[in-house]
């Protein structure tokens, strides 16, 4: 029972992280009818704002080490340490949050550039001329990313108080064993409250009507005299914005380096159809289903029964349920299908 | 049907008298050795054959590079069991990759759009997973499938082929695949595959396939199966993987299963559209491009850089070459990226449209029908 209850908590990470990038997949696809294959980069995009945020935070002068009396030594202090003493030091070992915050305007900036600069252009081309222009577009950004920072990971480490393991198995009464890491329950609720926060701007604010009215039909919309294209951009930038601090968040996680994003991007298409082309529910769903799935099929027990399992597990629902659903657990009638 | 029409015959031949003169005509760019050579005509095999699923039935496989796994994998085992000689191995991977073809086409062909292409990347997925992992006893995991001292070669035995000591080498009848005689293997190889591609294309069965990816639904209403169609043109492409596979076992008998990987998939797509969808020559051309870029500009240093643009006052040298270096070396896949959005952008059709677009204005004649149709897809 706990080890179960561990597997299920292990898969709700990277599930989050799946379904954040389905969730802005799906919004990008739903809105602009857009395959975006450089979302996976934007993604990386996000992890390398936090090291840069802490890159930025750790600049460091030399000063001289006092620790030891009498000998002539010099360190490396970051200049935020030397102001402010510890509370500096605070402020560095929060970079991450930091970054999330750097993040938010940046990722819309990179949002809105792109969509106005590039990807208004492939409206009318085929998707497979998306999904390539996308595709460049992500090897691009890759590349540049590779040449600025290297390929080896950036370790990123999460804020200090955060670092341990949190006792849920004691909150919950089931035994000592069950403890998980902090940032790992962090990332849970923060990407639970931004899927959130998502649905609610669509669900609860007229602009987010309208654009769901547009999303449905869009010649009527922009008919009413709205300008639809406007707000669609917007929502291209939501969603990259979602993409990068979902990212920026990782980083402590799993250390980025320039291939992350592709990795990610495979499996977060997978979600994306398995949960249906243009449900947002279905993405978010899914993302949550697969990560969850693929945490059990790690299990021993489950890897002794069936030998190979943890490795295809996604894959295999992914061809079960497009062959027997064939619009993915939610999808509408009629998208994506020539 | 029996003849070629005339300019198909002069696109052949010329394309065989490009081919064969590969060392002569790429030795001016540094590419004119036979490393690099059978890499151009192995992917050119790879392309050529992608193409007759993606470029005339419009379906978008991302999972190609299984196939060329497994065909790797078939050609080394036919090495290590049966005999050194390629012809064997080639027979097998093509039949294997076939087999598996058959199998997974039917289950992916089922889906079109969007939801065929992540039926083939799954499937791919799971064989580059298992591979490395359920898998080890036959793909030899992360280390890769090899020959070592002492494997049964069993129809070399037979018919007494002399045992050599160590590590035998690949051959042909006797014929060693080291060097330029591996090259022209492959360059063989090609051209049968390039004929056969020519001869499907301008084929009533390549215009069938053409009819599916223009209007399928139209096709299915006139009566017509087209998913057998499409499954025929799926096993084909298929086997061409499966050849392309065997021929890098062929030219270094070692298959791994990174080989499987999707990034592999995705780089057939790009040398398929970087060339020209769709068209005959591009997919070669494309293949041999990204070849060229991967194995030439992935060489260059800052010493050679430094070299070239030696003429330049110092105080340019240096943030010419720092800028440069951002596209050569390491950031080769810079300039591959740049590349390919610059292609998709201006000259949707690739390579080869582009060609025929700038001969239309160097030699302003009547425009050719087929560079009318694809701009008017567009």
């Amino acid at each position: 029972m706990d080890a179960i209850f561990l597997q299920l908590l292990n898969g709700l990470d990277k599930g989050s992280a799946y379904a954040l990038i389905a969730l802005g997949l799906t919004l990008i696809f739903g809105t602009l009818g857009v395959v975006n294959f450089a979302h996976g980069a934007l993604f990386m995009l996000g992890g390398f704002c936090a090291v840069g945020v802490q890159k930025l935070l750790n600049l460091s002068t030399q000063v001289k080490d006092e620790s030891i009396p009498g000998l002539e030594m010099m360190v490396d202090v970051p200049y935020l340490q030397v102001w402010f003493g510890d509370t500096g030091a605070q402020i560095i070992s929060f970079a991450v949050p930091i970054s999330v915050i750097v993040a938010i305007p940046l990722m819309l900036l990179v949002g809105v550039v792109m969509e106005r600069g590039l990807i208004r252009h492939f409206y009318h081309r085929t998707h497979a001329d998306q999904i390539l222009v996308t595709f460049g577009l992500a090897i691009v950004l890759q590349e540049l990313i590779k040449s600025f920072f290297g390929a080896t990971p950036i370790p990123v480490p999460a804020p200090q108080m955060l670092t341990g393991s949190a006792n849920i198995g004691e909150w919950l009464g089931m035994g000592a064993g069950v403890s998980y890491p902090w940032w790992r329950l962090v990332y849970f609720c923060f990407s639970t409250a931004v899927i959130a926060m998502v649905f609610a701007f669509l669900q609860f604010t007229t602009f987010g009507m309208v654009v769901r009215a547009g999303m449905r039909d869009r010649e009527t919309v922009g008919l009413l005299g709205i300008h639809i294209e406007r707000r669609f951009t917007i929502v291209f930038g939501i969603a990259v914005v979602v993409a990068g601090i979902a990212g920026a968040m990782y980083t402590p996680i799993v250390s980025p380096n320039y291939r992350i994003g592709m990795d990610f991007l495979v499996l977060s298409f997978v979600v994306v159809v398995v949960g249906g082309m243009g449900s947002l529910p279905g993405a978010v769903a899914s993302g949550f289903l697969l990560g969850i799935l693929q945490s059990f099929a790690s299990m021993n027990e489950v890897k002794q029964l069936i030998p190979g399992i943890d490795q295809v597990i996604v894959y295999l629902v992914a061809v079960v349920i497009l062959l027997t659903r064939p619009r993915g657990l939610l999808g509408r009638k009629g998208v994506m299908e020539d | 049907m029996n003849t070629l029409a005339k300019q198909d015959r002069w696109l052949l031949i010329g394309f065989t008298l490009a081919i064969l003169a590969g060392p002569i005509l790429l030795k001016p760019f540094g590419a004119g050795y036979p490393d690099l050579l059978q890499k151009f005509c192995i992917f050119g095999i790879f392309a050529v054959g992608y193409n007759i699923l993606f470029g005339l039935t419009g379906y978008l496989s991302f999972g190609h590079a299984a196939f060329l796994g497994i065909g790797s994998y078939t050609a080394v085992w036919s090495f290590k069991l049966l005999t050194m000689n390629v012809l064997p191995a080639i027979i097998l991977s093509v039949l294997m990759t076939a087999v598996f073809g058959l199998v997974i086409g039917f289950l992916c062909l089922r889906r079109s759009g969007i939801y065929f292409s992540i039926l083939t990347l799954a499937f791919a997925q799971m064989a580059y997973n298992l591979a490395y992992s359920v898998l080890t006893p036959i793909t030899n995991g992360e280390t890769g499938l090899q020959l070592v001292k002492g494997d049964p070669h069993v129809l070399d035995r037979w018919f007494g082929v002399p045992i050599v000591d160590g590590i035998p080498s690949t051959n042909f009848f006797g014929i060693s695949m080291v060097g330029y005689s591996g090259f022209y293997f492959c360059a063989a190889l090609l051209i049968i595959s390039f004929y056969v591609a020519m001869r499907l294309t301008r084929s009533p069965f390549g215009l069938m396939l053409k009819a599916i990816k223009s209007n399928q639904n139209r096709l299915k209403y006139t009566g017509v199966n087209t998913r057998s169609y499409a499954l025929i043109a799926f096993v084909i492409s298929g086997c061409y993987a499966g050849l392309a596979g065997a021929l890098l076992a062929v030219t270094d008998p070692l298959a791994g299963a990174d080989r499987m990987h999707w990034s592999a998939s995705g780089e057939v797509v790009l040398m398929t559209i970087l060339g020209g969808v769709g068209t005959l020559l591009g997919p070669v051309i494309g293949a041999g491009v990204i070849k060229y870029l991967e194995n030439i500009f992935s060489s260059f240093n800052e010493q050679i850089l430094n070299g070239v643009f030696g003429f330049l006052p110092d105080a340019l040298q240096h943030p010419v070459v720092k800028f440069v270096g951002l596209f050569v070396g390491e950031g080769w896949e810079l300039t591959l990226g740049v590349l390919f959005l610059v292609l998709i952008i201006f000259v949707p059709g690739g390579l080869m449209q582009g060609f025929q677009s700038l001969q239309r204005r160097v030699f302003p004649t009547q425009p050719t029908p087929a560079a009318d149709a694809t701009r008017g897809a567009h």
